[in-house]
């Protein structure tokens, strides 16, 4: 046997960096952060999301042009079209010049969107006129356009047009009928480009300028400037978009947020009582999954019914709610169920946890993360539900814009002003797109199943 | 497995009921008077009127006729068009949306399922990316847009041909229907792309590929007879789900390219206040559905026979 010296039985000194912990510990929120910042798709749509916001709450503050506002000299107007305008004197009535030398259908002045004064002899054998405008050339077929007078007396040989006129080329033709009023084979017709004008007075009424003695007859003024065009009734693109986009992610974002809230605690009672109340519980859930949904949500908002004067926000966010609980339930009481069983669950029990302590520390934020991609998934889904029954006239009431209802009008004239129908479809995309990708962040960052498959 | 059948169509009559006890409350809720839509008429006029329609019975008497009545198949009379019944519009107009349904149904299904396995053989590379980034888009832009975008292109395209190579708009002959149904099939598409993706990611690593490829199975046999296969069956469940958003989805579709099928037809009851046509549409569409879903799922049960074991 080895003698022992009293070296051995000198205390150890401590080994204290074994319990040091290396990183600092972190949350599971700011793990997911982490994870977030890390997804470039995700980080970049959390930014298109942040702006949207932006675009929606503060916008209104820095474009203050009334979304109701109608600017009839430009209506239509793709973004960027010239709306420079020169002032002229206020119109003055006119009967007709006979005086005016040239021959045939003539122009009295140059066209402008104040008025078209045409003149011509007239025509051979013809008992009265019939002027017609058209913006296309007559062209062999006779296409005139749209009669805007009948003049039936011969000897009437003037017109002047102050219908709705824009700048632009417009082909006029003044048809002889015969004395039943029928059209006649002889006509002329005369090009006509049309400037935009204005006169003091109407500059002043629109709020152009401050005073009437800033302003000259021949001086050259711009109108109202509209960043993204103007719609068929001459409103404001950008306002409408902005007043739209609340309407549409007020729908998109409470009625998710709601409808979540209801779910959260419809599953997780079922998953906490059990036995036959869950049983009843997920049954009733089950039906209401069966309904056909947008038949519903018409149905349900028809019935929850729209009085006059009401956008019919309200109606679309209860349907909205009603019809789009049972998923989350599902997916919680699923959840609940599965936490139940977890080890973690009953070492916390031994420890001699309380029912309480258990649902408040471990239930609700284990929960959170799924509730949390669920919530941004359906955000698309509510968003994409609202602009579908706005675009077939079942969602909200005009003149409320949304999104959706300002693609159901954009599209009637799509072939002429695409950018009616252009600007809010790319809207809606851009804002389903974000939603979408971020919630496929969320789960990446948030799930921890996903997180052991990669 | 008659058994799983028998319990499960009982199951879809029940839910069938439901949608129609839904349907007719939420329809008695409904704010205005059928009868105050024409011109004004007399007391005597309308309390006929009323008891032709059953009107006048408490609530729920009408509840109690109107389910004897469904029980027969009896859909009743339209509101707003004299002596037509409900019957005969979904039997006129249901066809047309069936079978813009089915064509786009199977084009979802075959487009998904192609595109998706491609995804997955040519994972992270230049196909992949193309088609995920097109399948993104697919899920983002809305049907409406796209249905006016592809009349736009049919537009153009007619012009320059200089004849009408495909209509824009209309319904008659398969021209017709090939545009509105790959519109109406593109969201499902993209969505089932997204899945057959992920589920072909899984069976390309499984052991019986390695198994397959390690004794010289050629690779097209495998990617048809073992990935191909195996991966389809996740698809095939969420094809009920799928065909229910298809056919109700109908109607924007229907709506844009001018299709007289069931789905713009029930929007014009809705704007008119038809209310048996609303209510008779809507109890037929759900209970389609709901056995739309429960074929799909014996189907399924024929063809993955783990799940005949349950």
């Amino acid at each position: 046997m080895t003698d022992t010296t009293s070296a051995d039985f000198a205390p150890l000194h401590e080994q204290r960096e074994v319990h040091t912990i290396s990183r600092p510990s972190l949350s599971y929120w700011q793990d997911a952060w982490i994870r977030l910042k890390l997804n470039r798709r995700a980080l970049v749509s959390l930014f298109i999301v942040i702006a949207l916001l932006l675009f929606t709450l503060v916008g209104p503050w820095i474009w203050r042009i009334d979304s109701a506002f109608q600017d009839l000299d430009q209506v239509s107007q793709p973004p960027g079209t010239n709306r420079g305008a020169l002032v002229v004197e206020d119109y003055q009535p006119w009967f007709g010049d006979r005086f005016l030398a040239g021959e045939d259908l003539r122009l009295v002045e140059s066209g402008t969107t104040q008025a078209v004064r045409l003149q011509w002899d007239a025509l051979d054998g013809a008992s009265g006129h019939r002027v017609y405008r058209n913006i296309f050339p007559v062209g062999p077929e006779r296409a005139y356009g749209i009669p805007l007078a009948e003049l039936l007396d011969p000897e009437t040989d003037y017109f002047e047009d102050r219908l709705d006129l824009k700048p632009g080329r417009y082909y006029y033709s003044v048809v002889a009928i015969g004395p039943r009023g029928e059209l006649l084979d002889n006509y002329q017709t005369i090009e006509v480009s049309v400037q935009r004008v204005t006169t003091v007075t109407e500059a002043l009424e629109r709020g152009l300028v401050d005073d009437a003695s800033d302003l000259q007859v021949g001086d050259q003024i711009d109108l109202i400037w509209h960043p993204l065009g103007t719609d068929y009734l001459g409103r404001d693109m950008l306002a409408r978009l902005m007043a739209g986009a609340r309407v549409s992610l007020f729908i998109g974002i409470g009625a998710p947020f709601l409808f979540v809230l209801f779910g959260v605690a419809y599953g997780s009672m079922a998953g906490f009582i059990g036995g036959r109340t869950d049983q009843l519980m997920m049954r009733f859930a089950d039906f209401v999954v069966a309904l056909p949904f947008l038949l519903f949500m018409i149905l349900f908002k028809i019935a929850f019914g729209i009085g006059p004067g009401e956008s019919g926000v309200f109606p679309m966010l209860v349907a909205l709610v009603v019809l789009m609980w049972p998923a989350t339930a599902r997916l919680v009481r699923g959840q609940i169920l599965q936490i139940r069983e977890q080890g973690y669950i009953s070492a916390s029990q031994l420890l001699g946890a309380k029912t309480n302590y258990l649902i408040l520390r471990h239930m609700i934020p284990n929960t959170l993360g799924v509730v949390l991609v669920t919530v941004t998934f359906a955000i698309p889904s509510a968003i994409f539900t609202e602009a579908f029954l706005s675009f077939i006239g079942m969602g909200v009431a005009p003149p409320t814009p949304s999104w959706g209802s300002m693609s159901n009008e954009g599209i009637k004239t799509m072939l002429t002003t695409p950018h009616e129908l252009i600007f809010p479809a790319m809207f809606i995309s851009l804002t389903v797109l974000a939603f979408n990708l971020l919630g496929d962040g969320l789960r990446d960052a948030l799930d921890a199943r996903m997180r052991n498959t990669e | 497995m008659w058994l799983y059948v028998i319990k499960r169509l009982l199951q879809g009559i029940v839910t069938v009921w439901f949608i129609a006890t839904a349907t007719f409350f939420a329809m008695h809720n409904v704010p205005g008077d059928p009868l105050l839509n024409d011109r004004a008429v007399t007391e005597a006029i309308r309390a006929n009127l009323e008891a032709k329609y059953g009107l006048d019975q408490p609530i729920g008497t009408q509840y109690l006729i109107y389910l004897r009545n469904l029980s027969q198949g009896d859909f009743g009379i339209s509101f707003t068009q004299e002596n037509r019944e409900v019957n005969d519009i979904i039997r006129e107009h249901f066809p047309v949306s069936a079978i813009l349904g089915i064509l786009a149904v199977v084009f979802a299904a075959a487009g998904g399922v192609l595109f998706g396995a491609l995804t997955a053989l040519y994972r992270n590379r230049l196909p992949d990316y193309i088609i995920m980034f097109l399948v993104i888009l697919g899920i983002s832009v809305p049907s409406f847009v796209v249905a006016a975008l592809s009349q736009l292109t049919l537009v153009t395209l007619n012009s320059a041909v200089g004849t009408t190579v495909l209509p824009v708009a209309g319904w008659g002959t398969i021209l017709h229907m090939l545009v509105p149904a790959m519109v109406l099939g593109l969201g499902t598409m993209a969505y089932l792309t997204r899945l057959m993706r992920s589920s072909m990611l899984e069976v390309i690593s499984s052991d019986f590929v390695r198994t397959a490829k390690s004794k010289g199975v050629p690779p097209a046999r495998i990617f048809a007879k073992h990935q191909l296969r195996n991966a389809i069956l996740p698809v095939i469940t969420v094809l009920g789900p799928a065909i229910a958003a298809i056919t109700t989805g109908g109607f924007v579709v229907e709506l844009v390219f001018a299709i007289p099928g069931l789905g713009r037809y029930f929007v014009q009851a809705v704007q008119q206040l038809d209310y048996t046509v609303i209510m008779g549409t809507t109890v037929f569409y759900g209970a389609f559905l709901v056995f739309m879903v429960i074929v799909v799922d014996v189907l399924y049960g024929f063809i993955d026979p783990r799940v005949r074991l349950e």
